[in-house]
């Protein structure tokens, strides 16, 4: 039971690797953690981006003549899951708070080095098992939802493979969330204070916090389903006299708050990001903490808006609505905070500013319709929809995705020393906020017009309005080349970036680029002042 | 393997104020143990919603009997104490009493383990006959999990606890109070689980 709690273990050092080979290894290393974490995720984002090429070819014509419609099941499936537990949740999460959040705190490493190896290398086993459940009997066909009884009757050896695969995931988010809760509360540096912290291990302290009290809820839920497929329980199965329902409250007060898992670290990020290219503090530091920590408790209380039409009683309706309105108060505070710490700064355009903007305007869109969404009558009528499919890609590709590509054109340079090419990375952003938002913005016209989603065939009428976002979704795949093509030119032969090339103040910029094995040459820096941009007399040259 | 006491050494020996912390491996136990909670909760909403709103079936059997959980609900009591005891008995550095007083501990674990079992044998219900005997049975199911992985920790900390060669130690202890917060978590757990399952 001895966990190692210094990771100068001189034992385990010298049993590193040097060079690239130790993104292979089980290393110990918070930053080597953080990119296995990217370059996981971000191949797993090449599949899951494929299936959803694979998707968007097949709804360009109404009959299902590109694959069978089961196999669109799986693709649709395999696509939801892939891009939500092995894409999104792990990168913004653990990738940029693996590298980030013990320089943020001023310490060597993670609280629980070993259980952070362990949290990432759980990953890439389940996430190849979920992806090579298609060739056993085809994957599962039930939607990254898994509602019963359509998953409990579907093929089960796909479904079973996904619960395990999904289990797995859960248990390596909860790892990492027990080890950020650990590192931003006991392993802060002396003398720093809680309100003097960067605002990511805010986000990150309530993305955790999220995660810690709701991931086993689902892990548990899981278990019981897949007692229903294999040992032929009926918990869920209204045959032998389950409760369908039961086990949409039971997912939904995970799914819920995992939308702002996968939505409160891109906030934190751009938090960051948007004070350094607009030289200006962040504004309204307090709100936004106490905007987060509102985010962290309403978040788990509005789950039920999921069900409006699973016969949720009268009451339910009234509570759940006005709790997800509510929602949009913090939301709306971060928000305003972040156009007032543009306003009047001293703003570079570049690759990861740009980003940060398209994530301004398309969180603002899928904000409002989430809103919309919270409102019983209008979700009543768009429930199930192409509405629905339009407001979550808002939220989680223009908002995360985004922020996650912003956060590598902002953090390259400090990972691997060099600048990444500004020209790339701005025909990067063109392509993908046209592409993103010709290809979503039409599906709130579809949805509200009555198209379902989920469902390979559709109404020959919504064939031009489908074929102008499959055109989008080509531009989204297109989009991918010049962002790999600029990775890989910028790590051969990119600028030398010298260590602060942003002239940031948030600590991760205090030391070398790329930084050494314990992040610190001496003693860490006590940043008091993380937002100290503009003053007269500050570390600005 | 590092523990504590070599990241004091190095703080004696080293000027830089970053390095030396307060123990947080508990806090962090204590993370995983609300997590773990948090799976309880789950099943326990889940049964009070299947009792509040599915009628048991016409001709289906549902039945509980009280005596063996009301042992049962007493030998883990009685092993929070015992475990409480071990830990006592090594603060004063007898850690021949505190091996006698884990094993005492585990004894009463399996003990419990053993009436689980033969309350199950002995039920007039089995998994699949209906919905509350399924979620009788993956609760007691999954808090007996809990009471077996304790006790084979408890086995684990009580051969480390043995005089001269054992790694715990009057000035090694985590290991012993991590595993007794977990059993009185396991325990609580049961307590919980009786009045919700048994009693109401």
């Amino acid at each position: 039971m001895t966990i190692s709690i210094d990771p100068q273990d001189s034992n385990t050092k010298s049993l590193q690797p040097k060079g690239w080979l130790r993104y292979f290894s089980f290393s110990l290393d918070h930053k080597v953690i953080g990119i296995q974490y990217l370059v996981c995720g971000f191949l797993f984002y090449l599949i899951g981006g494929t299936l959803a090429s694979a998707i968007r070819i097949e709804l360009a014509s109404p009959m299902s003549d590109f694959m069978p419609r089961d196999v669109y099941n799986q693709v649709l499936t395999l696509h939801g899951t892939i891009m939500i537990f092995l894409w999104i949740v792990p990168v913004v999460n653990g990738a940029f708070g693996n590298y980030l959040i013990p320089f943020y705190v001023g310490a060597r490493d993670m609280a629980f080095p070993r259980l952070n190896a362990v949290a990432f290398w759980l990953i890439p086993p389940s996430g190849l098992m979920l992806v090579a459940s298609y060739f056993v009997e085809g994957a599962a066909q039930a939607g990254w939802t898994a509602y019963p009884p359509l998953s409990i009757t579907t093929p089960q050896s796909g479904q079973i493979i996904w619960i395990m695969s999904v289990l797995l995931l859960g248990g390596s988010s909860i790892f990492g969330g027990i080890n950020f809760i650990a590192t931003i509360i006991k392993l802060r540096r002396p003398g720093l204070k809680l309100m003097q912290l960067p605002m990511y291990c805010w986000a990150m302290l309530g993305t955790s916090l999220l995660v810690v009290l709701s991931t086993p809820v689902l892990a548990g839920t899981l278990i019981l389903l897949s007692f229903d497929i294999v040992a032929h329980t009926g918990f869920f199965n209204p045959v032998l006299g389950g409760n369908v329902v039961v086990y949409q409250h039971l997912f939904w007060f995970y799914s819920h708050p995992a939308v702002y898992i996968m939505v409160l670290p891109a906030f934190g990020l751009v938090s960051e990001i948007l004070p350094v290219h607009s030289r200006k503090p962040l504004f309204g530091y307090t709100t936004m903490v106490f905007s987060i920590m509102g985010i962290v408790v309403l978040g788990l209380v509005v789950w039920a808006h999921h069900m409006f039409t699973s016969g949720t009683p009268p009451w339910m309706r009234l509570f759940f609505t006005i709790a997800t309105a509510f929602i949009a108060v913090p939301t709306g505070i971060k928000f305003f905070n972040w156009v007032a710490t543009l306003w009047g700064g001293k703003i570079s355009i570049n690759s990861a500013m740009l980003f940060s903007c398209g994530f301004i305007i398309n969180f603002v869109f899928g904000g409002i319709t989430g809103v919309a969404l919270a409102q019983v009558p209008f979700d009543i009528h768009v429930h199930d929809t192409y509405f629905v499919v339009a407001h979550f890609h808002y939220i989680v590709y223009g908002g995360t995705v985004f922020i996650i590509f912003s956060s590598i054109y902002h953090w390259f340079p400090k990972v691997t020393g060099k600048l990444m090419s500004e020209k790339l990375g701005i025909l990067h952003f063109a392509i993908t906020f046209i592409g993103f938002n010709l290809c979503f913005a039409p599906q709130h016209w579809l949805g509200l017009n009555g198209m379902p989603r989920r469902v390979a065939e559709y109404d020959p009428q919504f064939q031009f309005v489908n074929q102008i976002s499959s055109l989008g979704a080509l531009l989204m795949a297109i989009s991918t080349i010049p962002f790999l093509v600029n990775i890989f030119l910028s790590i051969k032969n990119g600028k030398d970036s010298g260590d602060n090339p942003w002239n940031a103040l948030t600590p991760e910029w205090l030391t070398s680029s790329p930084p050494p094995v314990e992040n610190w040459e001496g003693e860490a820096p006590l940043v008091e002042e993380p937002y100290g941009y503009g003053k007269p007399i500050s570390q600005e040259n | 393997m590092t523990t504590l006491d070599s990241s004091k050494e190095i703080k004696k020996n080293d000027s830089d104020v970053s390095e030396h912390h307060e123990d947080f491996r508990m806090f962090g136990l204590i993370t995983f143990l609300i997590a773990d909670g948090m799976t309880f909760a789950g099943f326990f909403a889940a049964y009070l919603t299947y009792k509040a709103v599915n009628p048991l079936p016409d001709g289906a059997i549902y039945e509980l009997e009280l005596p063996i959980p009301t042992l049962n609900t007493i030998l883990l009591l009685v092993s929070s104490a015992t475990f409480h005891k071990a830990g006592k008995a090594l603060l004063k550095n007898k850690n021949s009493d505190t091996q006698k007083w884990l094993i005492v501990t585990a004894l009463l674990g399996i003990t419990f383990l053993i009436c689980q079992l033969f309350e199950y044998f002995n039920l007039p219900f089995g998994l699949t006959d209906n919905l509350f005997a399924s979620t009788f049975y993956a609760l007691t199911g999954f808090h007996g999990l809990h009471v077996t992985l304790g006790t084979l920790m408890i086995l684990i900390i009580s051969w480390q606890t043995r005089p001269k060669e054992g790694i715990i130690t009057n000035q090694n202890m985590f290991p012993l109070e991590a595993v007794e917060l977990y059993w009185h978590f396991v325990d609580g757990i049961w307590v919980i689980l009786f009045i919700i399952l048994y009693l109401l």
